[in-house]
Formats: C-alpha cells, sequence, structure tokens
C-alpha cells in the first residue's frame, strides 16, 4: 500500500514537472510582455532595460531553473500586467471559480441523475424523448452560446437574473463567498447552468445506459419475484448498482468544471482564476500563466491520485496482489 | 426632564432616517464596464491612456483638458515659462487630499519626482528635465536642459499624490517588478480629485465615491461610481441593454446598429486622435520579405505613391469599418496642435491600369510580392483593413502576403531593436496618438524624423522613412516658442511627408461609446472618460 502510494507521488511530482517545462516553453512564443508594460512612447532604451531586469534576456534553461526554484517555494512573482503579487491575485480569484465549479456540480447531479434513472425507467415515454433531445441540444451546443442565450432570455427580456459578476460578497477570512447575500445567489444561478450543463447530460446519458442495463440483469428479475415495491427495486438495487462509474465520472469531471469554468467565466464577466487567465494571456502576463497551468496541473494530479487510491480501496485484487501493473492480466 | 430626552433622542433619531431616506433617494450610482480593468491605481505604473483616465478621477495633475482637450488650470492656478529653460506652476491654495490634509509645493515635488522615479513607467515625460524645486509655499520651478515648450501639455497627465501618505504606506516609488512585494499605491489612492477610491478589487470591480470637498465646483451628480471589467463583448452589450450598467465604452462595431435600435439607450460616435496607417521599409537596401532581390521598391517614391494611391480608404471605411472611420491623408488627427486642415486631401485614386504604369516605369512591370505584418486585436479591425488592403494591391500587381498576428508577438516583430536597428518587416500597420503632449511634434519624433540612435529620434520609425530637410525642421520645431513661427515650419514639415507619401495615413477609427438615454456625458478625442462630466437624470 504505502510502496503504491509513493510511486503515485513520484508520478505526480514527474508530472507537475512536465506541465512545467510545456508551460515555460509555451510561453517562450506568446510573445514579447515588454510591449504590455510599457507606454507606447517608452524609448526603446527603457524597453530593453525593464527587459534586462526581468530575466527575459536569459538563456532558456537558466530562466526554466529560476521558474522552478521559485514556483517550488511558491513564489510566482509580481504579475506583469497589474504589479500585484501573483499568488494573492490567485488566492482572490480561486473561491469565486471553486464556488460557481460546486453550483454547477450541484446543479449537474441533482438534475442530471433523477433525468438519468427516470429515461432509464421510461425509455419510451414521451417525456424522456423530450429528455433526450433536450439533452443533445447540451451537448452539441457550444458554452458560450448557452451562456448569452441564457443572458439574453433572463436579463435583457425577463429582467429576472443579473447579466454579469458575482453580486455582492462576503469575506469570510480571505475567503469571498457570494452564498450569503441574496444578489450573490442570484448571480449564481445562470452561470451554474451554462457551466454544468455539459456536465448534466453527460450524466444524464451515463445513468440512463447503466440504468438500462441494470434493469435487464437476474437479480432485479428476481426482486420483482420477491414482490418488493418499485421504489425500492428502483432505488434500492437499480440506482445503487449505477453509481460506481457515476462517482468516478463525477469526480473526473470535477476537475474539468474548475479547469474549463474559463468560457463560462468570460462571458458571464465571473472574477474568477479563469478569467484572471484569459485577462493574462492577452497581456502575456507569464507570471500569472504559469501559476494557473501549475495550479490546474496540481489539482488534475490531486483528482487522479485520489481516484488511484479510491480504486486501491474499493478493488481487493489490487490489495491482495500488491499493485496495479498485474490488472490488465484478469 | 428625562421624558424630554427620550423624546428628543426620538426625534433626533427620526430626523436622521428621513435625512439618510432623503439621501438615498438622492444618491445617484453610475455604473460602467470596460473591456479590461484598469492595472493599477498607481497614476504612475504605467503609461497607457486608460488608467491614466480613470486615475484622473482620483488623481489631479496641475494643469487638466477641458471637454475640447484644451488646458485649464487645476492644481495649478498659473504656470508659464519665466525664461526659456524655467517653468513655473503656482500651485492651488485651499485645496485638501481626500485624507484632509492640505496640498503644498512638497506635494507637488514629491510627485513629479516619484513619477521621474523607479518602477514608474512615466520616465518619459522627463527627457528635458533638469531639476524639480520649490520656491516659496505654493510655487513650483522647474528648469529645463534646453528649452521645453511642450513641458505643460505632457505634465497634463500626470497625477498628483498626497506626500505625507506615500511616506507613511512606504510607496515613495512605483511597484517595482523585480520584487515580489506589494506596493501599497497599487491598491490604494489619495489624490485630492473630484471621486475618492472606496473600494479596489483587482478585475472585479472598483468603486468611487463623490469628493464631498473637492475644491472645484462638481459639474457631474454622482454620489458612486461603480466601474466593472466585462471582457466579453456581447455580455457589455447585453448588461447595458439589461440596465446592469449605464454605460460602456468599447463597443464592437457589429453591434452598434442593434444598439442604436433599443429605446433606451444612446450610442455615441467620435473620431478618436490615434491615426491608423501602414509604413514601408524604406532603409534596408534589399526588403526582408519580398521576390525583388538586390533592390528595394519601397525606396521609389513612384512605388509609395502608386501603392498608396491604390489604397481605398473610403470603402474601407464602407465595408470595414461600417461607417465608423475617417479617412485622413494626415499623422495626426484633429484635436491635435499641428493638424493642418488644407493640407488633409487625400490624392486622388488611380485606375489599376495608371497604377501598374506607374509601377511599370519604377521597373516593376509584372509587380512584386511584398509581406504585410498586421496586429489583429490592436485596432479596430485591423486584420480586416489589412485584408481588403491585400485585395486592393492584388489588382495593380502587387502580391501581399498577410501576416496577421497577436499584438503581442507583431509588435516584437515589427518595432526597432533597442540600439535602433530596423524592425522585422517590409509593409506594416501601425497607430499613433501623441497623447503625451497632443502635439504633432511627437509624431515627427517618434515616426517620422530619421531613426538615429545618439539623438534618440525616430524609435518608432520602423521602415526608416528618412528626410534630411524634414529632421531639421522638426528639431527646430521642438524648442521653437513662437507660436506663429512654429506652425509654419509644421506647415512645411507636413508638406514634405505628404508629398514623400512617407506614409500611408488611413484613417482615425471612431470611439464608439453607448450608454442609457438617462445619462449626461462628455466624448472626448483622446478616449478619455472623466466622469466629472457625468450626469444621472
Amino acid at each position: 500500500m504505502l510502496a503504491f502510494i509513493l510511486r503515485r507521488l513520484l508520478q505526480s511530482i514527474a508530472v507537475l514537472l512536465t506541465v512545467g517545462l510545456v508551460a515555460f516553453s509555451l510561453f517562450r512564443y506568446v510573445g514579447d510582455p515588454i510591449n504590455a508594460m510599457v507606454g507606447q512612447d517608452t524609448s526603446m532604451e527603457d524597453r530593453e532595460a525593464l527587459r534586462e531586469k526581468l530575466g527575459l534576456n536569459d538563456p532558456a534553461p537558466i530562466q526554466f531553473f529560476h521558474f522552478i526554484v521559485n514556483a517550488a517555494q511558491g513564489k510566482f512573482g509580481l504579475s506583469y500586467r497589474t504589479s500585484e503579487p501573483v499568488g494573492r491575485l490567485i488566492a482572490e480569484r480561486i473561491p469565486a471559480t471553486l464556488e460557481l465549479s460546486f453550483c454547477a456540480a450541484v446543479f449537474a447531479l441533482f438534475v442530471g441523475v433523477p433525468m438519468g434513472v427516470y429515461t432509464g425507467l421510461y425509455p419510451r415515454h414521451w417525456s424522456s424523448r423530450l429528455f433526450q433531445a433536450v439533452s443533445l441540444i447540451g451537448i452539441s451546443l457550444p458554452t458560450f452560446l448557452i451562456g448569452i442565450l441564457l443572458i439574453l432570455v433572463f436579463a435583457v427580456w425577463l429582467r429576472l437574473l443579473p447579466s454579469f459578476g458575482r453580486g455582492d460578497t462576503v469575506m469570510i477570512g480571505w475567503w469571498s463567498t457570494g452564498f450569503l447575500t441574496w444578489s450573490g445567489l442570484k448571480a449564481l444561478i445562470l452561470p451554474s447552468i451554462t457551466l454544468g450543463m455539459f456536465q448534466l447530460t453527460l450524466l444524464m446519458r451515463l445513468v440512463r445506459s447503466e440504468m438500462l442495463e441494470v434493469m435487464r440483469a437476474d437479480y432485479i428479475k428476481f426482486a420483482r419475484a420477491r414482490g418488493l415495491t418499485n421504489r425500492a427495486i428502483n432505488f434500492g438495487h437499480a440506482l445503487k448498482n449505477t453509481l460506481v462509474p457515476v462517482i468516478t465520472v463525477t469526480g473526473l469531471q470535477l476537475g474539468a468544471l474548475i479547469a474549463f469554468a474559463i468560457v463560462t467565466e468570460t462571458v458571464f464577466a465571473w472574477p474568477g482564476v479563469g478569467q484572471l487567465f484569459i485577462q493574462s494571456v492577452q497581456f502575456s502576463d507569464v507570471p500569472v500563466m504559469a501559476a494557473y497551468l501549475l495550479l490546474i496541473g496540481l489539482l488534475f494530479v490531486l483528482i487522479n491520485l485520489a481516484v488511484d487510491l479510491l480504486y486501491f480501496v474499493v478493488d481487493p485484487r489490487l490489495r491482495s496482489q500488491g499493485g496495479s501493473a498485474r490488472v490488465a492480466g484478469h | 426632564m428625562t421624558i424630554s430626552l427620550r423624546h428628543s433622542f426620538a426625534l433626533t433619531a427620526v430626523m436622521c432616517a428621513g435625512l439618510s431616506m432623503a439621501t438615498a433617494a438622492d444618491a445617484k450610482t453610475f455604473k460602467w464596464a470596460n473591456s479590461g480593468d484598469v492595472s493599477s491605481m498607481d497614476p504612475y505604473a504605467r503609461q497607457e491612456t486608460f488608467l491614466l483616465t480613470f486615475n484622473s478621477n482620483i488623481y489631479e495633475p496641475l494643469i487638466r483638458r477641458d471637454k475640447d482637450l484644451k488646458l485649464e488650470p487645476a492644481l495649478a492656478t498659473k504656470w508659464g515659462q519665466s525664461d526659456p529653460t524655467t517653468w513655473f506652476f503656482d500651485i492651488r491654495p485651499n485645496v485638501k487630499f481626500h485624507d484632509g490634509t492640505p496640498l503644498t509645493a512638497d506635494d507637488v515635488v514629491f510627485s513629479l519626482n516619484r513619477a521621474n522615479g523607479p518602477g514608474s513607467n512615466m520616465g518619459s515625460n522627463f527627457v528635458s528635465v533638469k531639476e524639480i524645486k520649490k520656491v516659496g509655499d505654493s510655487r513650483v520651478e522647474v528648469t529645463t536642459k534646453y528649452p521645453d515648450p511642450l513641458l505643460a501639455d505632457k505634465w497634463a497627465a500626470l497625477g498628483i499624490m498626497s506626500k505625507a501618505w506615500a511616506e507613511k504606506n512606504n510607496a515613495q516609488n512605483s511597484a517595482d517588478m523585480t520584487k515580489s512585494e506589494e506596493n501599497f499605491a497599487t491598491r490604494n489612492a489619495m489624490g485630492t480629485g473630484p471621486f475618492m477610491l472606496k473600494e479596489r478589487r483587482a478585475g472585479e470591480k472598483t468603486v468611487l465615491v463623490n469628493n464631498p470637498n473637492w475644491w472645484d465646483k462638481p459639474t457631474h451628480n454622482l454620489t458612486e461610481v461603480i466601474f466593472t471589467p466585462v471582457s466579453n463583448p456581447a455580455t457589455r452589450v447585453a448588461a447595458l441593454k439589461a440596465g446592469d450598467i449605464d454605460m460602456t465604452y468599447e463597443v464592437p462595431p457589429a453591434d452598434t446598429e442593434s444598439l442604436k435600435k433599443e429605446a433606451n439607450v444612446k450610442v455615441l460616435e467620435g473620431p478618436e486622435t490615434r491615426v491608423v496607417f501602414l509604413g514601408f521599409d524604406q532603409e534596408r537596401p534589399e526588403l526582408l520579405e519580398s521576390n525583388v532581390k538586390g533592390k528595394n521598391p519601397f525606396k521609389d517614391k513612384r512605388v509609395r505613391e502608386a501603392i498608396h494611391r491604390s489604397i481605398d480608404v473610403d470603402a474601407i471605411k464602407r465595408t470595414v469599418m461600417r461607417g465608423q472611420s475617417f479617412p485622413t491623408n494626415l499623422m495626426v488627427a484633429p484635436g491635435i496642435n499641428g493638424y493642418n486642415k488644407s493640407l488633409d486631401k487625400r490624392p486622388a485614386l488611380l485606375k489599376p491600369e495608371e497604377a501598374k504604369k506607374m509601377l511599370a516605369d519604377a521597373g516593376y512591370p509584372n509587380g512584386f510580392e511584398v509581406g504585410l505584418d498586421c496586429p489583429n486585436d490592436r485596432y479596430v479591425n485591423d486584420e480586416k483593413i489589412c485584408q481588403a488592403v491585400v485585395a486592393m494591391l492584388a489588382k495593380i500587381g502587387v502580391k501581399v502576403n498577410l501576416l496577421a498576428q497577436t499584438r503581442s508577438k507583431y509588435f516584437a516583430k515589427i518595432l526597432r531593436k533597442s540600439d535602433l536597428k530596423p524592425g522585422e518587416t517590409s509593409f506594416y500597420m501601425l497607430g499613433w496618438s501623441p497623447a503625451q503632449t497632443y502635439d504633432v511634434h511627437n509624431v515627427f519624433e517618434a515616426l517620422i524624423q530619421t531613426p538615429n540612435p545618439a539623438t534618440k529620434k525616430g524609435q518608432f520609425n520602423a521602415g526608416g522613412y528618412s528626410n534630411p530637410k524634414l529632421d531639421a525642421l522638426a528639431d527646430k520645431i521642438e524648442q521653437e516658442t513662437d507660436k506663429a513661427k512654429r506652425d509654419a515650419m509644421i506647415a512645411e514639415a507636413t508638406k514634405l511627408y505628404v508629398d514623400d507619401f512617407g506614409y500611408i495615413p488611413l484613417h482615425q477609427q471612431a470611439v464608439v461609446w453607448a450608454a442609457r438615454k438617462n445619462i449626461d456625458l462628455v466624448q472626448p478625442a483622446d478616449n478619455s472618460f472623466p466622469l466629472r462630466f457625468v450626469t444621472v437624470k
């Protein structure tokens, strides 16, 4: 068990270093940040002096080394765009992204799973077909279009919900939350639906096909033969057995929700890390981009690590054979 | 006794409630959005129009610009040159900073030195300055290395900061990019302006409130201003229609028509002082990106003329810009000192066969091939304008290979190097506004004079256009204090580059703003947005 965890941790570090290297080499191609940092009239001499001061003239391996050493200590320097510490910029933005992702995940789970169960149980009912058709739209429409359509309907036409932003927030320590104010809650609705739409349809389709599969299984027939109520069969036996893949997918999709909140955040001017990243790309703000990519890399590594460990707990075969390498033999 | 006391308490409470209700009803909150955030609250952090003009609501300059960009007294009541190399500024008495401390000559000297100090991006305003010192309690004197008639114009963008406040918070200098330390002035502000900074959340929102102790008579009626960056243009437009914001600028051209049809929204359009133009590499003996070997076709005036007179700017205005551009033949716009209306006439367009003949006379009977560099996220429709140019020049046999890229890549390619070696381009698009001085000399010095590492002239003359006669004139214009003489020289120099076809000025793009119908505001041509002229009905 310990060897397994250690091996996974070592792999994770290798993954992070690779992310760092890829991020770093990418930034060598985003262009010259100096032009975004200075005014039109700044002389060539002053531009060169600034470039030298920021170490942009050092050879690439040295720049990478400095970058990794500083990143390992959590030091990402000052943003080229705002001259604020990168750590602080990200810490301020992360609550907005996490709250949005959380709401989107809750929305996807609590709407997607029941819809999946329903369409799985009554696959031929007209409402199931309607759900299916709607889910097709959810999967095929791009996120920004869904967002703009929602804004058009609920903000511009109906004037029910705000068109952008986070509403009023309350500070709890360093964490700013929108859960405690009425305007903050209202502001969460449209972005959460937009962000969670894809995951909702994914979950619905997954649960539906799993349900269809399970409902044909022998133990469901036996359960019926025993005279159990429909409710006990549908939820106690059928749904429970579909949940293993659902949990796996949900876990992995949580990472995707945080990482891909970029588009939703841009459409709704949601002040999260995704929007920060987009603003930074426009300005070639390398310190912020690097820190963001490493953060997302770390997030995925942690989620994968957790999923791996969960498998280890769930699957007794891994434990008895002491490793994952031989699973393929089964 | 006790009863009456309680009574009066109750009465006061009622009165207070009444008062606060009255102010709540009068409260005029103005919400607006722009595509990007102000990078910093520090007025010297970046020499960029948006940062300077946003922060000028909080930090006032010595001399400010009015609705028509003319200079008017702000923190200085009087200013001028006591001799050719000495400027004086008399500081307005009884002005208070937002924390209640009085403005003194010390604050002014401190601010100017801070703007010229480490970490500041405003250094180019101080090239001519030798010394800044206080003379008595209310006068600041500046000695310059050579006569600098434009000093006051340059400094109209420099906000004045409280010395005591900066020293107390360890913000004597602007943020140092090489250190990982937060600078207090990046997020906080202490000026004398009509608005005070109440809340700053970088990238999220910035809240200003009315300064009740402002020295000037307010022309606005705002009590609170909320600024939010909204990067997606469609969201900005939707938010304006929904009434979630009162005003936005940088309206995308595609949305202008739909906004004009909206009952509660008005669209404001005006020319910007920036001129967008095309430039040629006239420096290298052989172009970098061309099939012509051994010589440089752009060194031949006939080639430049044929190209200039084959680009139909009115067609670009009609199709690409949807009417939102102001074609020009000069490198400066109306509103800039030195703009000469009588010279602003584009020569007639050539028919393709005429242009081809001109090229044949120059030795290119079959035309030639050349690369064109364009940004795709810097000016309004920049890439599309270049595509139109490609199509127009194809008709005269010049095959243009367009490379449109994001601004950071594009500028790194085309701008001159730090030793003033020419940019890596043969043919390029650029936009320029003399936003520092609002005077044509800035354009001569930066774009039109021959690049010279020793004098630092022509730093942004990427293609190396050169006319020695014009160089000499521009140097004289720089130091001439007699206005009539100066204007005559400006007209002469302007005629030189126009007749040389040194550049192809295209147009000024329109500044398109949109606001709710109940908002009154002023739209200056320099794309600044002074909140002191905003009223909410």
